[in-house]
């Protein structure tokens, strides 16, 4: 057992390409996610979470394997606005569920103004 | 992954501690028939499908034919540092960036009051303090002489 995993560990070397395709699994479930789900808004929100998480992981990679650390950095940011666009959908939607009590995408097509 | 353990550290809390539990707190508060709302699922199954499948094809096909830069590291040769990753974040946060720092605060500081205003609902049936009509408040509105009639009394209107 312990010889395979040593030699799994050889075999298979983390590149930078492997960082790329798991961002773009991430990035492709978050873009089927929204597709996919038309009545409900919460699973939008997580669907734009997990974008916003691929892009993280692209920036965080390459900032490693460039060497520069300014990736991390703005990664940091894109964090924080992500927590901040969280918070203000949900808040949103708790608003428009009393509102009209219910949170299906076809019931938003009235304005009021 | 990687050494970057500060950035590691901090999505992990800021997405389970803080995302996580408020997805959580909201799908709680409102509920819903999940069940009513997965119908429709399959009409839109195929073309979901197909927007996935050609973004998917799209990006590892750039991924497969990216040719790397020249200054680029391969992962045996990413040296280990002299200091660690989130001192060495710490010491270019604090200088360089000082200014989109204090913005990220400011950008958390408007969804904070954004959300407590867009979800606060103001209770007619507390009684609250007013310090303004309590201050402002002058003495012939709230106190007044009365001659009393000896053996009649007064109506106190209430």
């Amino acid at each position: 057992m312990f010889q395979i995993l040593k030699v799994l560990k050889l075999m298979i070397e983390i590149t930078l390409a492997h960082y790329l395709f798991l961002s773009a699994v991430v990035f492709t479930i978050g873009i089927i996610g929204i597709f996919l789900n038309r009545k409900n808004v919460i699973v939008i929100l997580m669907s734009v979470e997990l974008i916003l998480i691929a892009v993280n992981i692209n920036l965080v990679s390459f900032s490693v394997y460039l060497n520069d650390l300014v990736g991390q950095v703005f990664t940091m940011f894109v964090l924080t606005v992500a927590a901040a666009e969280a918070a203000i959908g949900l808040a949103i939607l708790v608003v428009f569920f009393r509102n009209k009590g219910s949170i299906h995408v076809e019931d938003i097509n009235s304005l009021k103004g | 992954m990687l050494g970057a353990e500060f950035l590691g550290m901090i999505t992990l809390i800021v997405y389970v501690g803080a995302v996580a539990v408020l997805f959580l707190f909201v799908v709680m508060m409102i509920n819903i028939n999940f069940s009513e709302l997965k119908t429709g699922f399959l009409d839109y199954l195929p073309f979901g499908m197909l927007i996935g499948v050609v973004i998917f094809i799209e990006l590892v096909m750039m991924i497969s034919a990216w040719k790397y830069k020249a200054e680029f590291i391969v992962t045996k040769k990413i040296a280990k540092p002299l200091v660690s990753n989130t001192e060495s974040l710490g010491m270019i946060i604090y200088t360089d960036y000082i200014l989109f720092f204090q913005i990220s605060g400011l950008i958390l500081l408007v969804a904070m009051i954004g959300a407590i205003v867009l979800t606060f609902r103001r209770k007619d049936s507390l009684r609250r303090q007013d310090i303004t009509t309590q201050v402002s408040r002058e003495r012939n509105e709230s106190v007044e002489l009365q001659d009393v009639p000896n053996f009649k009394g007064v109506k106190i209107n209430d």
